[in-house]
């Protein structure tokens, strides 16, 4: 990773306008955008529903071209996608005709990796994220948790040096999302890769960041304001909730998202009427 | 216990009462078909079967009570059966690729999709069996005259099927796959071709009986062998328990092919889920 700049992603005044279909008033998702992830940092975007967090996400992986604005990657401009980052998506996005562990195996099979490597490499990622004798389960015979470690998996073994997150486990339940949480933290600790991890949910983002961005409301979406997480690591996501700098840092990050969350859900309701 | 609530129908002698509805079906039949008029158009079950007997094995039966000619043993279906399923197979396996081809390359180029549209349906609207006097110009009396008929109504069911398959692909797994590095032949391999093979297989019933049905059609409109042929032969000396038993043939084929289909479907799409199979964990 011989690189010059400290920052492993740029998303450099980022605006983002899409035509209406049937030739409408265009609508702005993110205006002026400006987003910096270091090298090995973890960075949390949070923000009401709707606000054009996911769209920031696909403009930094090269799945969407901005309209304006410019995106690096260590300081190189961006072309086409994003081939050092790796992309978690919020739904389903394991093929369904392979098994786990031939999910597992895709990227480096994409990569030209001989089979037989590929797939010891995705054996001892499906070991990584506790899943070590399902590999040949298909994905509809695994559960929602263990879908999205596989997700994971599949993501990981391409040793990405950007992971991108799209509230990736925003459909668990509770235990099992704390759970994966944690197990994200230790992978994280053990390769400090540069995050940026999508979420709805500030309890979540305090938990696992370094930094975490505030957007406001959409249309045109912008940062409100950035705060800064100093809680020791290793952390444990759900002993961490209990500490007081974590709930004071909760009700200051709260008391700025608290108006937009409250400002997107009125548009939202003011579009439904 | 009264005797009816002994053999009421329940799921345990389902198997039972289906037999008997085809029994009863058959003596009736036979009882029909003891008036000689009638007998004419109706034709007799069990001459049928003796048609059926002399066209499979090679046993000669003396004349007795049923058969009072008795029945030769010729086994001479074999050729013209297996001129129908070469036809079937050919037609299916031929219409599938082609179906295949084309259904990935309309659904992967969009314009060359809405220049061809309204040809595509017109040519699916088309009663393609009308086509078959053409075909017997082109290729003659010979086997690929039905070949190309078939082909014409496998086709379309795959294409239509991968066309789908292909349009269907959800947009986040294609995400996935480019984030992952897939370039467009890896895509293709990796990504449209399995989501299309599903969605082949979820037709394949359908089209292979309908590759048979072509095969059969065409025979019946023009040819010198194939279970077809055999109906039309009967059918113009007024043999009327020879077409029966042609009918009779083709549908235990039919039967065995749906499934033969069936078996390799399950095979193969084992990645499915079914119904109360999913979350096994």
């Amino acid at each position: 990773m011989a690189t010059d700049s400290p920052h492993a992603l740029e998303l450099l005044g980022i605006t983002c306008t899409f035509a209406a279909p049937g030739g409408g008033p265009s609508y702005t998702a993110v205006a002026d955008t400006t987003l910096r992830v270091a090298a090995g940092e973890f960075v949390s975007v949070v923000g009401p529903t709707g606000c054009g967090k996911s769209t920031l996400l696909n403009v930094g992986a090269g799945l969407l071209a901005p309209s304006a604005g410019e995106v690096r990657v260590f300081g190189e401009p961006l072309r086409g996608l994003n081939r050092r980052a790796g992309y978690m998506f919020q739904t389903e996005a394991l093929l369904p005709w392979r098994s786990a562990l031939d999910n597992v195996m895709l990227g480096l099979q994409y990569r030209g990796v001989p089979d037989a490597q590929a797939r010891a490499q995705a054996q001892d990622w499906l070991a990584r994220v506790g899943l070590a004798g399902f590999g040949d389960r298909y994905p509809h015979q695994l559960s929602g948790g263990m879908r999205k470690r596989t997700a994971l998996a599949q993501t990981l073994a391409l040793d990405p040096d950007i992971i991108l997150m799209d509230e990736p486990f925003s459909a668990l339940d509770i235990q099992t999302r704390q759970l994966m949480e944690d197990e994200v933290l230790e992978l994280w600790a053990a390769r400090k890769k540069a995050v940026l991890f999508i979420t709805h949910d500030l309890d979540e983002a305090i938990a696992m960041s370094d930094r975490v961005v505030v957007l406001s409301a959409g249309p045109a979406t912008r940062p409100m304001g950035e705060f800064s997480i100093d809680l020791p690591r290793p952390r444990n996501v759900a002993e961490v909730r209990a500490t007081p700098r974590f709930i004071e840092l909760h009700t200051q990050i709260w008391g700025v998202l608290r108006e937009e969350v409250l400002k997107g859900y009125q548009q939202q309701l003011k579009k439904a009427a | 216990m009264t005797l009816w609530q002994r053999f009421k129908p329940r799921t345990g002698n389902l198997r039972l009462w289906q037999v008997g509805v085809l029994l009863v079906f058959l003596g009736l039949w036979q009882l029909a078909s003891r008036d000689v008029q009638l007998a004419f158009f109706l034709g007799e079950p069990i001459q049928v079967a003796g048609r059926v007997w002399s066209w499979f094995l090679p046993w000669a039966v003396a004349p007795n009570v049923l058969f009072p000619d008795g029945l030769s043993g010729n086994a001479d279906i074999y050729r013209h059966l297996g001129t129908t399923l070469l036809e079937t197979f050919l037609a299916f396996g031929i219409g599938t690729v082609l179906g295949l081809a084309c259904g990935l390359w309309l659904a992967l180029s969009p314009l060359a999709s809405a220049i061809l549209d309204p040809y595509i349906k017109a040519a699916n609207a088309m009663p393609r069996v009308i086509l078959a006097p053409i075909f017997a110009m082109w290729f003659g009396l010979g086997i690929w005259s039905k070949v190309a008929l078939a082909v014409t109504l496998v086709f379309f069911i795959v294409f239509f099927n991968v066309y789908q398959g292909v349009r269907e692909v959800s947009p986040v797994v294609l995400s996935n796959a480019r984030m992952l590095g897939a370039n467009q032949r890896q895509l293709l391999r990796t990504v449209y071709l399995p989501s299309a093979t599903a969605w082949v297989f979820s037709s394949l019933h359908t089209s292979v009986g309908l590759a048979f049905v072509g095969a059969v059609v065409g025979e019946y409109l023009g040819s010198a062998r194939g279970v077809g042929y055999l109906i039309l032969q009967a059918e113009g000396t007024f043999d009327v328990n020879t077409v029966f038993a042609g009918i009779v043939v083709l549908t235990t084929f039919a039967l065995l092919l749906d499934g033969l289909v069936g078996r390799i479907e399950r095979r193969l799409m084992k990645w499915q889920p079914r119904q109360g199979e999913t979350e096994k964990l």
